[in-house]
C-alpha cells in the first residue's frame, strides 16, 4: 500500500509530464495545423462556386486543388467584405479589435459570432468576380440535430439564384445528417433554386420531406434526417435575411449615383 | 509481489508461442466484441462507413498498443488506490497526440472525425485491457496484448462497415480515393437498378445505414462465429 504523499507526488509528476509532451507536440504542430485549418475553410468557401473555377469558367473539383492555388483565388480573384445585420460594412480596424488577428472575413469565426447578439454580429461577404457576372457568397450557420451545421450560399448578382451551396456539420449521423455535406447530389439540388419569388418577396429554399413540390424554391429532403434538412431550412432562411439590408443600402446607393450621372 | 518471481525466469523481448497467442487469441477465441462483447457503443457509433472505421480502428490499434505498453511500465510504481485515474490519463494523453497528428497530417479526415477520436477514450476494450492485463504483465507482452487486441476490435468493425455500406448507401470506401460504387439507381453504379434486368428490383435498405443495423449484424457474427468454434459454447 502507498502512502498518500507518494501517490500525490506520482499524480502530480504523470500529469505534468503528460501535459508537457502534448504542450510540445501541440506547439510543434500548430503552425502547420492552423494553415490547414486556414486552406480547408477557404476551400469550403469555394465548394460553393465550384462548378464557376475551373478553367474557361467550367465546373471544377476543389478538394483536388492544392494550397497555393486556394490562396491564389483568395488574393486575385474574392473580394472580402465583413457586414453588419444594419448593412454597415465593418473595417479592417475593428475587426481586428474584435479579436481575429489578420482583419480578414476569412478570420471571423462564425462559431464564435452566434454567441453573440444579431445587432453584435458580423457577417463575412465573398464577392467573386464585379459588375453583372459577380457572386456573392453568404455564410449561414444553424443548428442539426446533434451540434451546429453551416454552409455557404452563392448567389448570382440578382442576389436570388443559387449559384452553389457547401455545407458541413460538427456532428451529425454519418450515413443520415451528414448527407449534407457527403452526399454530393444534396448541395447540387439547390442550384438554380431561387430564394426570392418573381414578385421580390423572400421564400428562401426549403428543404421538403418527401420530395419537392416547388421547383424554384424547394429541394428534396434526405430520408432519415429530418432534424438536420429542418435545421438547413432553418438557417437559410434567417441567415440570408441579415446580408440583406447591405444589399438594399448597395442598391440605394447606385441608384443615386445613376440619378446623378444622368 | 508474487508475480515478479514468475517474469525472472523469462526473457524480456521474444517472439514465442505465447507472444503469438497473445496477437490471435483477441482476432478469435477471445474476441473483445463479438466474445467479451466490449466496446459495442462505438462500434454502432462509427460503422455506417468503411472509411471512419479504417481509421477508428487504426486509432484504436494505435492507443491500446501504447497505452498498454506505458501503463506496463509503470505498473509496480501506480499507487493502487488510483490506478484507474491513472490509465485514463494515459489513454486521454495518446488520444489528445492521436488528434494532434490527424490534424497536422490530413485535415479533412480530421475535420469527419473528430468526434469519434474522443471516444476512443470511452472505448471499455482500452481500459479493459489495461487493468487486466498490462497492470500483471511485461511491456513488451502488454504491447503485444495491446496490438492484439485493437485489431480485434478493428477486424470486427471492418465486416460490419463493408456490410452496412454495401446495403445501406451501395458503395464501398466512399469518401477515399478508391471510392466504389456498387449498386444504387444512377448510371453511376456498377449496378443501375434503373436499367438492370436482375437488380430492378433492389433498393437501398435504410436500416442500414441506422446504428440498430450493427446490432443485428453483431449478434449474427456472434451467431456465426460459435456456431464455428466450438470452444466458444462451452464457455457460455
Amino acid at each position: 500500500m502507498h502512502s498518500t504523499g507518494y501517490t500525490l507526488r506520482f499524480i502530480i509528476i504523470l500529469t505534468a509530464v503528460v501535459a508537457l509532451v502534448l504542450t510540445a507536440l501541440r506547439e510543434f504542430t500548430k503552425e502547420q495545423s492552423d494553415k490547414n485549418e486556414a486552406v480547408f475553410n477557404k476551400k469550403e468557401i469555394l465548394k460553393a462556386i465550384a462548378s464557376k473555377l475551373g478553367p474557361d469558367g467550367g465546373p471544377a473539383v476543389v478538394k483536388d486543388f492544392d494550397d497555393q492555388t486556394v490562396e491564389q483565388i483568395f488574393d486575385s480573384k474574392i473580394k472580402q467584405l465583413v457586414i453588419k445585420n444594419n448593412g454597415d460594412v465593418v473595417e479592417k480596424d475593428a475587426i481586428m479589435a474584435a479579436g481575429y488577428k489578420g482583419g480578414q472575413a476569412t478570420d471571423v469565426d462564425m462559431a464564435k459570432e452566434k454567441k453573440k447578439s444579431e445587432d453584435d454580429r458580423m457577417f463575412p461577404l465573398f464577392i467573386y468576380g464585379e459588375g453583372k457576372d459577380a457572386i456573392y457568397i453568404m455564410n449561414v450557420r444553424g443548428s442539426g440535430l446533434w451540434d451546429e451545421i453551416w454552409g455557404n450560399i452563392a448567389v448570382k448578382s440578382d442576389l436570388s439564384t443559387i449559384v452553389g451551396v457547401s455545407f458541413d456539420h460538427k456532428g451529425e449521423t454519418p450515413g443520415l445528417g451528414a448527407e449534407i455535406k457527403d452526399n454530393p447530389a444534396f448541395p447540387r439540388s439547390f442550384t438554380n433554386k431561387r430564394l426570392f419569388n418573381d414578385a421580390g418577396e423572400f421564400t428562401s429554399v426549403i428543404v421538403r420531406k418527401g420530395g419537392a413540390r416547388d421547383k424554384n424554391h424547394e429541394v428534396d429532403g434526405i430520408s432519415g434526417a429530418t432534424v438536420t434538412a429542418d435545421g438547413v431550412t432553418e438557417m437559410i432562411a434567417r441567415c440570408i435575411n441579415y446580408y440583406q439590408p447591405y444589399f438594399e443600402k448597395q442598391k440605394a446607393s447606385s441608384l443615386q449615383g445613376y440619378l446623378i450621372n444622368n | 509481489m508474487a508475480e515478479t518471481a514468475v517474469k525472472k525466469k523469462e526473457p524480456v523481448i521474444a517472439f514465442g508461442k505465447k507472444e503469438r497467442k497473445l496477437i490471435s487469441d483477441p482476432l478469435n477465441d477471445n474476441n473483445p466484441l463479438t466474445v467479451q462483447v466490449l466496446g459495442i457503443c462505438s462500434a454502432l457509433a462509427v460503422t455506417s462507413l468503411i472509411l471512419p472505421s479504417l481509421v477508428m480502428s487504426i486509432a484504436v490499434v494505435f492507443v491500446c498498443m501504447f497505452a498498454s505498453f506505458f501503463t506496463s511500465l509503470l505498473r509496480k510504481k501506480i499507487p493502487n488506490s488510483v490506478r484507474m485515474i491513472v490509465q485514463l490519463v494515459i489513454i486521454a494523453g495518446l488520444v489528445t497526440v492521436v488528434e494532434f497528428s490527424l490534424r497536422y497530417l490530413n485535415y479533412p479526415v480530421y475535420k469527419q472525425l473528430s468526434v469519434y477520436i474522443g471516444l476512443i477514450i470511452t472505448n471499455c476494450i482500452v481500459m479493459g485491457r489495461l487493468e487486466a492485463f498490462a497492470m500483471a504483465n511485461n511491456p513488451w507482452r502488454s504491447l503485444l496484448d495491446g496490438l492484439g487486441n485493437g485489431l480485434g476490435y478493428g477486424a470486427i468493425l471492418l465486416i460490419v462497415a463493408f456490410i452496412r455500406e454495401l446495403f445501406g448507401k451501395g458503395t464501398l470506401f466512399a469518401g477515399t480515393g478508391i471510392e466504389m460504387k456498387i449498386i444504387g439507381a444512377s448510371p453511376d453504379y456498377w449496378i443501375n437498378t434503373l436499367t438492370s434486368n436482375w437488380f430492378g428490383w433492389y433498393a437501398n435498405n435504410n436500416l442500414m445505414v441506422l446504428p440498430a443495423a450493427a446490432m443485428f449484424i453483431i449478434g449474427i457474427l456472434i451467431w456465426i462465429q460459435r456456431s464455428w468454434n466450438q470452444k466458444l459454447v462451452d464457455i457460455s
